[in-house]
């Protein structure tokens, strides 16, 4: 099998310019005859949905929430990044595509990257007309914050609730296409499975999860933007019901899955307290710009900390470990997300962690809260404060900051970080693989697409903060619409789709045999016993760090696992009224194949790039190992009836605008 | 600790419900009052028994999909708090917990705990949007400055996140809370402007239609909100809706 990107002859800055021109259009005509479904209604979702409504075409939408205004795009806190140059600080689009390239350490390909800066500051104007509420000047025009240790200011933010107000837009202009029956929409509906006729998508089997009724829709493109696959974790900053399960049966069907152990590791989240923990939660980014992290020094104290014999505001200055700003003394507490991450866990593991479970370290504000008191003090012509009045007027800025997020971490750990140093540790948060798409958003299969994080398209290994919301936006706003035409201009003569059609009732009766089949297990554990199980395999030897053994274990582990769970599963209540323990059942059945999918791909990438850390490949120091001369490729797996006999196919990235570098934040 | 539990079953629309009584052991003070309910869940499915189904997502406090009275009051004791964000400090060892769904004609209950809040979504389809098309051939954002006071009022309207808990708390179980929340972002922002007085007449409408009851200056919306949504968005959208009721010719 031979991929064929498509992407457009000529020079990077007008590559979209000159495709958009040349793109197939469907007359008004025909776009009244031609039926689309998306699956999944975040950020990508929904407006690939609202959009592809506006033109003309018949939509039907999907989502397992009650209403598509909840998907998990929603708690995206900090912002969304866009090449707007308001600032005048030198930004433009070439660096908005420079810096993604780079911050994805060189694993992403040009021209799509190109595209995304360059639709960017559209996002920007688009939610504005919507009447999405960013933050603004006194002046009434828009503010902008700094991000994820780039050189400019060009992220837009709505407080700390960026993804919600977006959502609430893009969920508005869906809704204004529902209202005008353009779109259908089907909530509290699941795909499980998609259907093909002669090669080409045409349509899915969905499951009602009210009244757990299979249902034939069909369609002449299937869009799939379901989201990302970090729930295979079980722990992770995923909603309870993210899921990969779309994307899953996408792969099965044919669409190849792309560089699936590329799966970012955001440092700043609240530590795992106890076995009853069903999720984690994010601290924004946002936080590493005033918080300082640091251990204990050491080991011992670490240990009375740990026993509760020591405070941490007790250690003096000079027992403390500023670990980050050792070793990387040029970015200190800003380098990017890996490098963070990577190092939390090294101190960890060496005994320094410092709450019950040894899996935490501090991110201390103390510093910040009197650099900024004096600051205030000065400002108001308080000549040699007092410690407590510096400490009163400091708190008051971090809280301007901050508030919210420091009354969530309150909310959830009951400490005062005002008063004492937060604990964070290293989160599953986002995952960069997924589904192969040439240049026109298209998988493998024909008439199927893949936007958002459900495609592997645009942040390589690593991705920046506040790219994720601009990713999402930007398919679905403003690149499917017109590279979908390519596609169904060949599709006007087609007529409605058939979903008698035996590809149907094939897909149908498969489905129902899955289901009959975990129902019918009656075991004895429930399913998120083997979701936990899994989570722990993925975390202990596909997480943080990878090693050849590790993942090899893992894949052998996870095979037991995955035949255990189909004859031991238990599984309450029937299969044709609500059961939530069911819609889990799939979606773990899913994950037990991804996440082996997930290993197979760590243990053939022998290189250490982005999120991707195999212990074999560092150096000295302990840095991540790229090497570009074996490894600057996609690696896109076909499914050939078992995730670790899947077969790769390699996409050469080919870098002609950037010179490949390596990443050095010491 | 260890719980009472009297919880809400209902195995759907059409079957009548009862208040069920379990109990919990060893419920650690840490846990969420949802990670509570897995654990009720995980000892349900080990008794062979059907886990009491209840709505959640996000479990952060933005999606709005986690409902939950919890002793009388929507989303339990804490001020500004959704249930997912809820941990079991906030109750002592032997409690008695009370668990009911949310209770309105305009939100039937599904199952157990578990509402069709569909509703809210008409509201909005009935008008809750800007009329622009998502072609990106709009003006630069900047070329419209909107005053930083009303941004930021704008914004705190636009942080309701649908759940639902205001008309769960009303006694007439009105939906003006969420109504003027949507209502109030857009009037206040010059993008919403144009279709300001069609908007509020066709939302309120539809919140009319769907059998939500009257607002009658009760105020337990506000105080139950876990956005904190206040009640000056009522008294905007009547503003609009008087405004707009004089100068429509309909």
């Amino acid at each position: 099998m031979k991929l064929d990107s498509k992407i457009p002859e000529g020079p990077l800055e007008t590559k979209w310019q000159n495709h958009k021109a040349n793109i197939r259009l469907v007359n008004p005509a025909n776009k009244r005859n031609i039926d689309v479904i998306v699956v999944g209604t975040g950020l990508a979702g929904s407006s690939a949905a609202a959009s592809l409504a506006e033109m003309g075409y018949n939509v039907k939408a999907f989502c397992f929430q009650d209403s598509p205004r909840r998907a998990h795009s929603i708690a995206a806190q900090g912002g969304i990044n866009a090449a707007k140059n308001y600032q005048n600080d030198g930004d433009s689009v070439y660096r908005l595509f420079y810096d993604t390239i780079k911050g994805g350490d060189y694993r992403s390909r040009e021209a799509n990257v190109y595209r995304l800066a360059e639709v960017s500051a559209n996002i920007i104007d688009q939610a504005v007309a919507q009447g999405v509420p960013f933050a603004r000047e006194y002046g009434g025009n828009l503010d902008n914050r700094s991000f994820g240790g780039v050189q400019v200011s060009r992220t837009f933010y709505a407080k700390g609730q960026t993804g919600q107000q977006l959502l609430l837009g893009a969920y508005s202009a869906l809704s204004r296409q529902i209202s005008k029956g353009k779109v259908k929409m089907y909530n509290r509906h699941e795909m499980l499975d998609v259907v093909l006729v002669d090669g080409k998508a045409r349509g899915i089997i969905a499951r009602n999860l009210v009244t757990g009724e299979i249902q034939r829709h069909g369609a002449h493109a299937v869009v799939i933007a379901s989201g990302g696959y970090g729930n295979v974790f079980f722990l992770s900053t995923n909603a309870m019901g993210s899921n990969g399960s779309a994307a899953w049966k996408a792969h099965k069907k044919g669409a190849l899955f792309s560089n699936p152990c590329f799966t970012q590791i955001h440092p700043t989240c609240i530590p795992v307290s106890g076995d009853h923990q069903s999720k984690l939660t994010l601290m924004s980014e946002s936080l590493r710009n005033d918080g300082r992290i640091w251990v204990p020094k050491d080991r011992k104290d670490a240990e009375a900390i740990r026993a509760g014999k020591l405070k941490p505001t007790d250690l003096p200055e000079e027992k403390r470990d500023y670990y980050l700003e050792r070793r990387y003394p040029s970015f200190g507490n800003l380098v990017p997300r890996d490098v963070a991450s990577r190092a939390a866990k090294e101190r960890c593991d060496e005994g320094y962690g410092v709450n019950q479970t040894g899996e935490a370290v501090y991110l201390d504000f103390a510093a910040a809260i009197e650099r900024y008191g004096k600051t205030e003090a000065n400002i108001k012509g308080i000549n040699n404060p007092t410690a407590a009045q510096v400490k009163e007027l400091g708190t008051a800025v971090v809280e301007a900051k901050y508030g919210n997020l420091f009354a969530m971490y309150e909310k959830i750990v009951d400490d005062n970080p005002y008063q004492t140093p937060m604990m964070i540790y290293p989160a599953v948060h986002y995952t960069m693989g997924g589904i192969w798409v040439d240049y026109n958003l298209m998988t493998s299969v024909p008439g199927m697409f893949a936007l958002g994080e459900a495609n592997f398209s645009d942040h390589g290994a690593n991705r920046l903060g506040a790219s994720a919301l601009m990713q999402g936006l930007a398919d679905g706003y403003f690149v499917i619409p017109y590279t979908i035409g390519e596609y169904l201009a060949d599709e006007i003569r087609t007529g409605a789709i058939d979903t008698n059609h035996e590809a149907f009732d094939k897909a149908e009766k498969e489905v129902n045999a899955t289901i009959e089949k975990l129902m019918n297990a009656k075991g004895s554990n429930s399913v998120d016993h083997y979701h936990k199980r899994l989570g722990l395999i993925m975390w202990n030897k596909c997480g943080m760090a990878r090693n050849a053994q590790g993942l090899e274990e893992a894949i052998k582990e996870i095979g037991e696992l995955r035949e255990e769970f189909w004859k031991n599963v238990r599984i309450p209540g029937g299969a044709s009224e609500m059961n939530p323990e069911l819609d889990k059942a799939m979606r773990v059945a899913d994950f037990m194949e991804l996440g082996e999918l997930m290993c197979k791909d760590a243990l053939a990438r022998e290189e250490s790039c982005g999120g991707h850390f195999r212990e074999e490949f560092q150096t000295e120091e302990g840095e991540a190992l790229r090497r570009d001369e074996e490894f600057a490729f996609v690696s896109s797996w076909k499914y050939t009836g078992n995730p670790s006999e899947a077969e790769l196919i390699k996409e050469e990235l080919v870098f002609e605008n950037v010179e490949l570098k390596t990443r050095s934040y010491k | 600790m260890d719980l009472k539990l009297k919880i809400w079953r209902q195995a759907n629309q059409n079957t009548k419900g009862e208040l069920k009584d379990y109990a919990i052991k060893n419920v650690s003070a840490d846990s969420s009052f949802l990670e509570m309910m897995d654990q009720l869940n995980e000892e349900l499915i080990e008794k062979n028994e059907e886990p009491v189904v209840f709505d959640h997502d996000c479990r952060e406090g933005i999606c709005g999909m986690c409902s939950l009275h919890i002793n009388g009051e929507p989303h339990g004791p804490q001020n500004a708090t959704t249930t997912c964000q809820l941990h079991m400090r906030s109750f002592k060892d032997g409690d008695t917990i009370f668990i009911e769904p949310w209770r309105s004609r305009a939100f039937p209950v599904i199952k157990d705990l578990s509402v069709d809040r569909g509703a809210f979504d008409r509201i909005i389809e009935s008008g809750g949007y800007v009329s622009v098309n998502t072609s990106g051939n709009t003006l630069d954002a900047n070329a419209l400055p909107v005053p930083k006071a009303n941004a930021d009022e704008a914004f705190n309207s636009a942080t309701c996140i649908g759940c639902g808990a205001c008309v769960a708390a009303c006694p007439n179980a009105s939906a003006m809370l969420f109504v003027s929340a949507k209502v109030s972002q857009l009037s206040l922002l010059p993008q919403g402007k144009v279709e300001a007085k069609e908007r509020v007449l066709n939302m309120v409408n539809q919140m009319d239609l769907e059998g939500f009851g009257n607002c009658s200056n009760v105020g337990a919306c506000t105080e139950e909100c876990p956005k904190e949504i206040s009640l000056e968005n009522i008294a905007r959208m009547n503003r609009e809706y008087l405004g707009a009721s004089l100068a429509s010719s309909k």
